[in-house]
């Protein structure tokens, strides 16, 4: 083998290892972080993951947003139109945040089947229904 | 009638760039000049067309022509003047019409500028301008025609979206398009150079400052919309991983790579068949981000098209310009030769690292960003891609790129001596670590990363200008070897040191941010960090198309009054949409930011959000930096001598082979 070909050899099996070793880790850390959208439904089914982070659409109902005196946080019941799920969110909700309004939160189921928002989306358009929502109100509806 | 005049003269821009992107290619095959020179009165013809088609849009904004379909959708008599003319690109009719505007813009300013050219090169540039122009062209006249009447006019408008009512972002679309659209001219030299089999360094000579200017509105197209987001969304945050800004963000790197790559292109000759591809690559992802953003696969503020026809067209046009760009690729690919050869200890190899790794963070986030769309698409699930993933990926694989930096800028061309480079920048790294684990200690609390962070931003400062200043001459006055220095060079060490000013930035904001949603009852008081927040309550007040509630927060720092801050929120008449305006008082060190949530209870209380964000300003100086080193470079004078430079690609040659 040559020197310039033994060069090359080196250079290309130095790059091939790095991006290797980051490809690896861009996967790995790709699969810790992939959340999966659940439909009202499927949580009181019970096909969400108990301990995993996941995200939880569907219609505020309601009449549904309750506050205690003095606090922050907030609880409200989530639909599909079929099944029924309360969301506890310490926090301050969106601008868009309505009754009767699709959101998408994010978070963990506790215990007791209420979910723990870590975050809650309501897109900026006022007649926006986030398409996930749409989709699982639309399948309940056959 | 405006409208109507508009409308013709869009369809006359398209009957030019036909001939734009078909005479000249055929005369350029043909040898015949006369073919050829249609490229210049047919592009000088379309950039009439295109501006009158322009300004009657903008024109049928500002006299409030609302039986325009598209005036009435997005503006209202109550709409200030400034927002009235930026309302043209507001939405996606008008923005469509501003990316092609900027494409003809883009193709004359190459025109001007490239007298010294062959003239079958300028033919082929052209012409493959002409034929993306095309592209737009069709796309605004079949799907979405900005000047489509609707009859009966209503009474008023149903006015611009209030997120887009601010100065930041009236600005924003065109910065970004200037950046996106500015890579079709890297990309046309490319294919131009390939369909004449010409791929020299005077190819790459050509290429440099377009891609310079190009990268540097797309870096503040980029910041321009960070910041917005950050006062404007009122979350505080400064980047989320969004797929929109992802889709601004991947161009973006894979045009820092082409700016590395086509350095070492053009003086030293290597890299050639990869700088071909990544210009390919970079208006592919530019055009990849206008199809994201624009076809409503997305979820965002951005996305106004639910027309699925639209996404299909952009599909389709996508495929057409990619699929034909690589095909001509791999004909071409085999034939070109990169001369230069190089050592494994060169500024080449670090050049080699520099793109390896800006090209795998970029199809890190294009699989963060696309997977999920994929998944979809087959129906196998919703899934979405966190900020995490984002975080925990794109920083390991920065982090040594700065590091190489220090290094890469240090090395000869060709091959180096790793003793020599040790030597030279020992004490400098000694220097760095010391410095950077020093200021750490300065820090409220400490941590590892943020010691890396700052050891980094150290080392890029002062190896950067520690280059810098042995490239001077010392048998020289000061003044006369500042002189001597080429802007190329103060290009590159400015931009260096704006992404050490970044880095500071993100290091510091993401590991010392602090942030705190509460309750605040009117005469409440909050400790945040080192300030006091005091919650005064809130009053009503009128703005010209929105109503407010203000409130009143003081901020105290060891009983010192610091600010009155007066977050506000809106709720815009036309659309009763709320807004919510964040009182930022902005400095060197901290930003401290209040927005107001929403009113809880009868005791007047209401829900804050209060952060105190350190070295934030760092983020977006940094990378104003960077763009202004970005313009240094473009404007070397080396670039305007092009014929005297190919003289010197040759000589570069001959040195190579010697």
């Amino acid at each position: 083998m040559n020197l310039v070909r033994r060069k090359r050899l080196i250079l290309i099996s130095l790059m091939v290892i790095g991006v290797g070793i980051a490809t690896t880790f861009a996967l790995k850390a790709f699969n810790e972080n992939l959340m999966f959208f659940f439909s009202v439904t499927d949580v009181v089914k019970g096909k969400a993951p108990a301990a995993k982070s996941f995200r939880l659409g569907g219609m505020v109902v309601d009449g549904s947003v309750k506050r205690e005196d003095g606090k922050l946080a907030v609880m409200f019941d989530l639909t599909d139109n079929a099944e029924v799920v309360t969301v506890f969110y310490d926090g301050i909700l969106p601008d868009l945040f309505r009754e009767g309004q699709g959101i998408i939160s994010k978070g963990k189921m506790r215990q007791d089947g209420v979910f723990v928002a870590d975050e809650v989306l309501a897109k900026h358009d006022e007649n926006y229904m986030p398409p996930e929502v749409a989709e699982s109100m639309k399948a309940k509806q056959k | 009638m405006f409208p109507e005049i508009g409308h013709f003269a869009l369809i006359l821009a398209l009957c030019m760039a036909l001939f734009q992107a078909t005479l000249p290619l055929w005369g350029a095959a043909t040898n015949n000049h006369q073919l050829m020179a249609v490229a210049k009165s047919a592009a000088q013809g379309q950039f009439v067309f295109m501006t009158i088609s322009f300004a009657a849009l903008t024109y049928a904004f500002i006299v409030h022509d609302f039986s325009v379909a598209y005036v009435a959708n997005n503006s209202n008599s109550a709409l200030p003047l400034i927002y009235r003319v930026s309302a043209v690109w507001g939405a996606h009719e008008g923005s469509l019409l501003l990316w092609g505007y900027i494409l003809v813009i883009w193709t004359n300013a190459v025109l001007i500028f490239s007298k010294d050219l062959p003239r079958e090169m300028v033919a082929r540039v052209i012409a493959v301008l002409g034929l993306i122009s095309i592209g737009f062209l069709l796309f605004m006249l079949f799907t979405s025609n900005p000047f489509e009447r609707m009859i009966p006019a209503p009474m008023d408008g149903r006015d611009l979206n209030p997120l887009l009512q601010d100065p930041g972002l009236a600005i924003h679309p065109p910065m970004l398009y200037l950046g996106y659209v500015g890579f079709a001219v890297p990309f046309a030299f490319a294919i131009a150079a390939m369909m004449g089999g010409r791929l020299d360094a005077a190819w790459a000579k050509w290429s440099r400052p377009w891609t310079n200017i190009a990268w540097v509105f797309l870096t503040l197209g980029i910041t321009l919309g960070s910041w917005w987001a950050y006062y404007e969304l009122g979350w505080g945050g400064w980047w989320f991983w969004d797929p929109v800004e992802n889709a601004s963000f991947m161009p973006w790197l894979i045009g820092t790579a082409l700016i590395h790559s086509l350095a070492a292109t053009e003086k030293r000759n290597t890299f050639k068949a990869w700088t071909v591809l990544l210009a390919i690559i970079a208006f592919s992802l530019s055009l990849l981000g206008t199809f994201l953003v624009r076809s409503g696969v997305l979820t965002s503020v951005h996305a106004f098209a639910t027309d699925p026809t639209r996404g299909v067209f952009i599909l389709i046009f996508l495929v057409l310009v990619v699929g034909g760009s690589l095909a001509l690729y791999a004909m071409r690919a085999p034939k070109i030769k990169s001369t230069g050869e190089f050592q494994l200890f060169s500024r080449e190899t670090t050049l080699l690292m520099n793109n390896v790794l800006l090209v795998v963070a970029c199809a890190s986030i294009l699989l963060g960003t696309l997977y999920p769309l994929l998944l979809d698409a087959l129906g196998l699930g919703k899934i979405s891609v966190g900020p995490p993933y984002f975080n925990s990926v794109f920083v390991p694989l920065t982090a040594p790129l700065a590091a190489l930096l220090g290094v890469g800028v240090f090395l000869r061309w060709k091959k180096d001596d790793p003793k020599r480079v040790f030597d030279k920048l020992k004490t400098v790294a000694g220097v760095s670590l010391v410095t950077g684990a020093l200021l750490s200690l300065l820090l409220p609390e400490f941590k590892i990363a943020a010691m890396i962070g700052l050891m980094l931003a150290v080392w890029v400062v002062l190896s950067s200008s520690y280059h810098f200043y042995t490239r001077l001459n010392k048998n020289k006055s000061l003044l006369t070897a500042l002189k001597e220095i080429p802007n190329g060079f103060y290009g590159m060490t400015v931009a260096h040191i704006g992404v050490a000013v970044f880095i500071v930035g993100i290091t510091l904001t993401s590991l010392y941010s602090q942030e705190k949603d509460v309750r605040l009852e009117p005469g409440q008081k909050y400790q945040l960090a080192d300030y006091e927040f005091e919650f005064k309550g809130v009053v009503q007040n009128q703005g010209a198309n929105y109503t407010a509630s203000e409130g009143l927060v003081v901020v105290t720092r060891g009983g010192e009054i610091i600010q009155e801050m007066k977050p506000q929120k809106r709720i815009y008449r036309v659309q009763k949409m709320p807004m919510t305006e964040a009182a930022i008082d902005a400095g060197v060190s901290r930003d401290l930011f209040v927005a107001l949530g929403e009113p809880l209870d009868a005791k007047g209380a209401w829900s804050v959000r209060l952060y105190v964000k350190p070295f934030i300003r760092w983020i977006w100086i940094g990378a104003v930096i960077m763009s202004l080193g970005g313009l240094l470079a473009v404007a070397d004078r080396r670039y305007r001598r092009v014929k005297v430079k190919q003289k010197e690609a040759v000589s570069d040659d001959a040195e190579v082979k010697a």
